[in-house]
């Protein structure tokens, strides 16, 4: 067993833990944040994004113990209090979702193409950057419409993701 | 139309505890004191189990429990079953063999369940399951579709020749005259890939008891159940129902793969009892690539007979269907009657005649996957109907134009009355939108680039709204295909309505609550919809079959009608007049030629105070319930059209452009229904393009993860463009027909008539991938040179 500590949503966290344990079982089981999902376990459905650092990882090949003193960011970390993320209404909005199990990873993901690309978003570079994120529900075509409509509100003043520097 | 009724594309209810991480899915429920399950799996296709031996498994850290099939049989616990009887031609009932949840001397399949470990933690159990030591005696694999009837092994002693069942259907005499006298007749072989459903949330089981009550609690991704603590209870033997609770949660997706009542949830919840622990298993994806029912795997010989102007008289199909290695759930329905009666498509055909042999195979079992058989029927018709175009020298559309179905009721020579529809208009429309009389230059101009550009039609047709009793049950169904509402109205006219439709993302709390609130006239907020409990909805028969509109909100508007007519009553009282001078609009009982009026919320107030009304004459309180069973199957229909281009240099397809024009008839929610559309396409372009389970001659499933089985990314499909046109269905009450599967029923031959369109010629198989695209295209550039 190992110690660590991390700062998760804002909020310092330690544990005791297996030094095999997963950042998203460490997410999932020992923090019960279980907003984060594991669709693959082998790193191609990105249900697991989460934000390391203000960096998109896929937390479900992430050790635990490799996240020692760094801030993560989740799900349940990115709205602002009762407000939600700008991504977060631009998905539902867009209708960006259908059984929701992709969906935090896929909003996680979004954050980061703006974060990294800006505000003004075409269809084929959110397309190209969604790679590392599958749906089986929405075919993508509102989760394209969602992320350019949310790329652009974040751009509008609305809040920015909660980042590492926090 | 209101802002949130009948029509209006409202925001989904359901979507902020998605979008915020709030979901609650099977995986997501820890229980006091869970224990965790882990699945020894079979590494060899077919073998015999000579000795399982768990002696130092069970002695390792954390281990509460090993158990194999023979703990099973000392239990009596019931094997898993089929709950479609099919007949061969001779009459005789279809070859079953026994399907123990652990198995029992012998495994069939790579992902076979030798034993369970229950242990403190996943890893300990994993570790456990690694030191059992299995003495197998390996024999020779069944795995080609196309030769297992003739293979040597028999993977079941009860299936001579490894065949489940010889079935047919049509007039074969009819259909043989009409070939002999036919002037053309076009023949096709086809194969129609073997996929893996794939839902994002893998499957999940929390099992429990309950040592007080002698109670056992079942959390599963399910999307039906009711039907799961049926068979659970039932057939399997767990507990009698009333002592069963079965819940499914948020579910993931499902796609049919969790309809079936599988080995893990079953021994999670046997195994509870056994352990005294509550017991978890969650699928990682290579277990639910393993052993999550596959869909489709069809070889099949198909040929349409035309007389000298291009009218159709006669189809006949062969078909051998892949049933893997045991019979699932619905399995035997899905090649039989989920197919062939689907073979007459949007045509009029006089004469068809279908055979259908299954057989059983050392894959994975095969079951429903959307669509279900409609998509492998509309995959021959549209396949046919598009080369038998070509080879006559017609337009495709003009060619199916001609033969469609124009007077309805249509009765079609396989079973099917079709009600109404108007395809005609639907193909005039996906025309429009694609801009079908400019396809000539955007030809030219990718020939211009050395691009290869093709258009293909899909005009399908299915059948849902799954299905009336009295006819399914005619046709070997174990149960009945109708679906239950509960409408409660509390005190203070809010309302909760209880389903036996259970929503996997389909935004079941969304479209019901307008229905309602479109009915009743209460705001949507006011309005909750409770599904996927056992102990809250008292029976249902769940999502599958694009049912949950068509006769989910059929059985909801039934009890509406009810609450409407039992409010009547009680505001007769209030408002002291006689019942048949009430009338209810938009939210208000009035007296009729009066502006006396009592709204919605203060009739139910008064229905449960009942102070004004004898509690003798009239009942207090302002619940109803209400069961629906159709009288007919629903037939949407529509046409898409894809277009797209070959770069013959690399063998990449990209779609340009998706025409997609579908009849559903009414519509509560077109934003959710456009949604239906966009995923059943992605799904069938998966299929056409992308996807296919493959195993090797060993029966190893080489596709056993989404590093190897290639699902459809953001980048491999275009944005859809979608309209539709309306015929409303007469047979139930909404006029609804349904929508979740059309997408990937028509989808899949609309891309190969595209790419055959493209290459010139009709050489390639699903899925079509860069690599057989470019070896097609090769043929096509050395002709293209020769001319």
């Amino acid at each position: 067993m190992a110690n660590l500590s991390m700062t998760v949503n804002g909020k310092s966290v330690t544990a005791t833990v297996d030094p095999r344990t997963l950042l998203v079982q460490f997410l999932r089981e020992n923090l019960r944040l279980t907003g984060t999902h594991v669709g693959c376990d082998t790193s191609q459905c990105g249900a697991c994004v989460v934000h390391l650092d203000g960096k998109a990882v896929k937390a479900c090949t992430t050790l635990a113990l490799s996240c020692e003193g760094a801030s993560v960011t989740t799900i349940e970390g990115l709205a602002n209090g009762g407000t939600l993320h700008p991504m977060q209404e631009a998905f539902r909005e867009h209708h960006g979702l259908q059984c929701g199990f992709c969906t935090p990873g896929m909003i996680m993901s979004a954050v980061d193409i703006v974060n990294r690309r800006g505000n003004s978003l075409d269809e084929k570079t959110i397309r190209e950057d969604l790679d590392g994120n599958i749906c089986r529900c929405t075919g993508y075509h509102n989760i394209v419409k969602a992320v350019a409509a949310g790329a652009e509100a974040m751009g509008k003043g609305a809040a920015p993701v909660r980042q590492a520097a926090e | 139309m209101s802002a949130t009724g009948i029509g209006a594309p409202v925001r989904r209810k359901e979507d902020h505890r998605f979008i915020t991480g709030q979901g609650r899915y099977t995986d997501d429920i820890n229980r006091p004191g869970q224990a965790h399950a882990y699945f020894l799996r079979s590494p060899h296709a077919h073998a015999t189990l000579k000795k399982i031996d768990t002696k130092a498994a069970a002695a390792m850290p954390g281990v509460l429990g090993i158990y194999t099939g023979d703990d099973l049989a000392a239990d009596k616990v019931g094997g898993l079953i089929c709950g479609w009887m099919i007949h061969s031609k001779d009459g005789s009932p279809m070859k079953a063999g026994p399907h123990p949840a652990l198995a029992q001397g012998k495994v069939r399949y790579v992902g076979d369940h030798i034993a369970v470990v229950v242990a403190e933690t996943l890893a300990q159990a994993r570790d456990a399951a690694e030191a059992i030591v299995v003495d197998y005696g390996v024999l020779a694999a069944v795995v080609d579709t196309a030769t297992a009837a003739k293979a040597k092994t028999q993977v079941h002693d009860e299936a001579p020749g490894n065949t489940v069942f010889n079935w047919h259907l049509g007039d074969k005499d009819a259909t043989e005259a009409a070939f002999k006298a036919a002037k053309h007749v076009t023949k096709l072989d086809i194969v129609n890939n073997r996929l893996v459903p794939n839902p994002m949330e893998p499957r999940a089981a929390v099992g429990d008891y309950d040592q007080g009550e002698g109670a056992f609690t079942l959390y599963t991704t399910s999307q039906n159940p009711h039907v799961a603590r049926l068979v659970l209870s039932a057939f399997i033997g767990i507990a009698p129902e009333n002592k069963l609770r079965v819940i499914a949660p948020d579910v993931g997706g499902g796609f049919g793969s969790k309809i079936f009542i599988y080995a893990e949830e079953t021994v999670c919840v046997w195994v509870a009892k056994k352990v005294g622990r509550p017991v978890k298993w969650t699928s990682d994806r290579t277990e639910a690539f393993l052993s999550d029912a596959h869909g489709r795997d069809h070889v099949t010989h198909a040929e349409l007979a035309m007389d000298a102007d291009g009218k159709m008289l006669a189809m006949r199909v062969h078909t051998t269907a892949n049933l893997g290695a045991y019979l699932s759930t619905f399995s035997s329905s899905v090649p039989t009657y989920l197919y062939a009666p689907l073979l007459s498509g949007q045509y009029d055909i006089p004469a068809i005649y279908c055979e259908v042999d299954a057989v059983y195979t050392n894959t994975a079992p095969v079951d429903a996957y959307r669509g279900a058989g409609r998509p492998e029927a509309t995959f021959v018709v549209e396949r046919l109907v598009e080369v038998a175009a070509r080879q006559l020298g017609k337009d495709p559309a003009k060619f199916r134009t001609q033969n469609f179905i124009r007077k309805f009721p249509h009765q079609t020579p396989v079973i099917m009355m079709y009600d109404t529809g108007n395809y005609g208009a639907s193909l005039k429309k996906a025309m429009e939108i694609i801009d079908y009389k400019g396809f000539p230059k955007r030809r030219r101009d990718s020939a211009r680039n050395g691009k290869l550009r093709g258009l293909g039609f899909s005009a399908y047709i299915e059948a849902c709204g799954i299905a009336p009793s009295a006819a399914v049950g005619s046709l070997g169904a174990g149960v009945g295909l109708w679906e239950s509402a509960e409408v409660r109205v509390n005190p203070i006219g809010t309302v909760e309505v209880l389903t036996g439709s259970h929503s996997h993302g389909q935004g079941h709390e969304t479209t019901f609550a307008q229905l309602v609130s479109d009915r009743l006239g209460v705001p949507l907020e006011n309005v909750s919809i409770i599904h996927g409990d056992t102990d809250k909805v008292q029976m249902g028969m769940g999502t599958y079959g694009s049912r949950s509109g068509a006769v989910g909100m059929s059985a909801i508007f039934k009890a509406i009608d009810k609450v409407i007519a039992k409010g009547k009553k009680v505001a007769a009282y209030v408002l002291e007049a006689d019942e048949a001078d009430i009338d209810f609009k938009d939210g208000n009982f009035t007296v009729k030629g009066t502006d006396r009026t009592l709204d919605f919320g203060s009739c139910a107030l008064q229905a449960y105070v009942a102070h004004k009304f004898n509690g003798q004459d009239l009942e207090p309180g302002l619940k109803e319930g209400a069961f629906y069973d159709p009288t007919n199957f629903t037939f949407p229909a529509g046409v898409h059209i894809c277009e797209l281009e070959i770069d013959p240099d690399t063998g990449i397809t990209r779609i340009e452009r998706w025409a997609a024009v579908d009849d559903f008839g009414n519509v509560i929610n077109p934003m959710i229904v456009e949604g239906q559309v966009h995923g059943g396409i992605a799904q069938g372009v998966g299929q056409a393009l992308l996807e296919g389970a493959r195993y090797n001659a060993d029966g190893q499933l080489v596709t056993a993860s989404f590093m190897d089985y290639c699902m459809p990314r953001a980048d491999d499909l275009p944005s859809f463009e979608v309209g539709m046109t309306v015929t409303p269905c007469p047979s139930n009450p909404l006029g609804i027909k349904g929508c979740g599967e059309a997408g990937a029923i028509a989808s899949p031959p609309a891309v190969i008539n595209a790419i055959t369109d493209a290459l010139g010629h009709e050489e390639i198989a699903m899925p079509a991938t860069p690599q057989a695209v470019w070896r097609a295209a090769q043929k096509t550039l050395s002709r293209m040179a020769a001319e």
